[in-house]
């Protein structure tokens, strides 16, 4: 009941969002430096989720060896990534990375 | 009366075909949160109703991470709003080609307003002039996108209730994978990295801060660097420079 209200919850802020503009129409406009702030949002956002995940994957401090597998995937995620630019195979190839490290090398 | 009907369901059927290659990219994301789901201390049913109403791919693998991580309800609410806010954009670039169609429609089609669907509608909005074209391109693009979302969010979640070992492999390194995949292609400038390394610095440095709002706070400072590196950069340049002379 309680997760419930909290996805309502989502759903409402989310559609807020999303309906504002086209609902309130000209009413609404954006400075330009409102519009440089936003500009900025999604990198942030998505950065400082994955960062603690990444770094300290047990939540007890950084693990900052080649024996953190989330560490090593995620560099060849970002390495794949940038040299292609192409998302489904940088997840494809990370991810096999991922799992090889742990079944393979670590073991 | 006929003729108009036909191209209605002509262009909702363009815009669902169109959308096509978003569907099949986005597939593995919902397989990816329907799993996840299920190894959360959310029930089946939670998970799909997410993918009903709030219908929005990053906000729902974070909340999951979050409702795992013990937030409070109201910081989860805080960072949809922060990670959903790039929406603005999007409904600010497409508002003029929606402007002259009744609120009915523009409340819809704000509802399917998603990255996936402003691509597609907006490369087809581009070929003409506002107020010119119909709703129904858009609402196809949306719906088909929509539907395609419940399918793949509901397959996730009997694959991750007829796999439950898949939580120990470290599943959710598929959402950090995702997430370079996103981030790495906005990291066109200085400041974008700037942003990015303090946010994400920060929010490692920040983790035990009570309902996560170190998150929050290290993002508000990532935004504030790269605001500040825009200004020191001096005249703007490029899509924002005509604006900001006026």
């Amino acid at each position: 009941m309680n997760y419930v209200i909290l996805i309502f919850g989502m759903a409402l802020v989310t559609y807020g969002i999303r309906a504002a503009v086209f609902v309130l129409g000209e009413r609404l406009t954006f400075a330009p430096i409102v519009r440089t702030a936003l500009g900025f949002v999604p990198v942030t956002v998505l950065t400082a989720i994955i960062v603690p995940m990444t770094v300290a994957p047990h939540g007890n401090g950084a693990e900052l060896t080649w024996r953190n597998p989330q560490l090593v995937a995620a560099a060849v995620a970002i390495v794949v990534c940038a040299a292609t630019r192409r998302a489904l195979l940088t997840i494809a190839v990370s991810l096999a990375v991922f799992f090889v490290w742990q079944l393979v090398v670590l073991r | 009366m006929n003729a108009k009907n036909n191209s209605a369901i002509k262009e909702l059927a363009a815009g669902a075909r169109d959308t096509l290659p978003m569907m099949i990219g986005a597939a593995p994301f919902g397989v990816i949160f329907g799993t996840l789901v299920t190894a959360s201390p959310l029930t089946l049913w939670h998970g799909q109703l997410m993918s009903l109403v709030v219908f929005a791919g990053s906000a729902q693998f974070i909340a999951v991470g979050m409702i795992a991580g013990h937030a409070s309800f109201v910081v989860i609410w805080a960072t949809t709003f922060v990670v959903n806010l790039r929406h603005v954009l999007y409904s600010a670039t497409l508002a003029p080609y929606v402007a002259h169609l009744p609120a009915r429609w523009r409340w819809a089609l704000a509802g399917l307003l998603t990255d996936e669907v402003f691509a597609v509608a907006y490369t087809h909005y581009q070929k003409r002039a506002p107020g010119e074209t119909g709703p129904h391109y858009f609402l196809g693009s949306g719906l088909a996108m929509y539907l395609n979302w419940q399918a793949w969010t509901l397959i996730g979640l009997f694959f991750g209730a007829a796999f439950p070992g898949l939580k120990s492999l470290g599943l959710d390194f598929a959402m950090v994978a995702t997430f370079i995949a996103i981030i790495v292609p906005q990291l066109v400038a200085v400041r974008f990295i700037a942003a990015a390394l303090a946010s994400g610095v920060l929010s490692f440095a920040w983790q035990g801060w009570p309902y996560k709002l170190g998150l929050l706070a290290a993002v508000l400072v990532g935004v504030g660097v790269g605001m500040a590196l825009t200004l020191i950069e001096g005249r703007p340049r490029g899509r924002n420079a005509k604006e900001r002379t006026q």
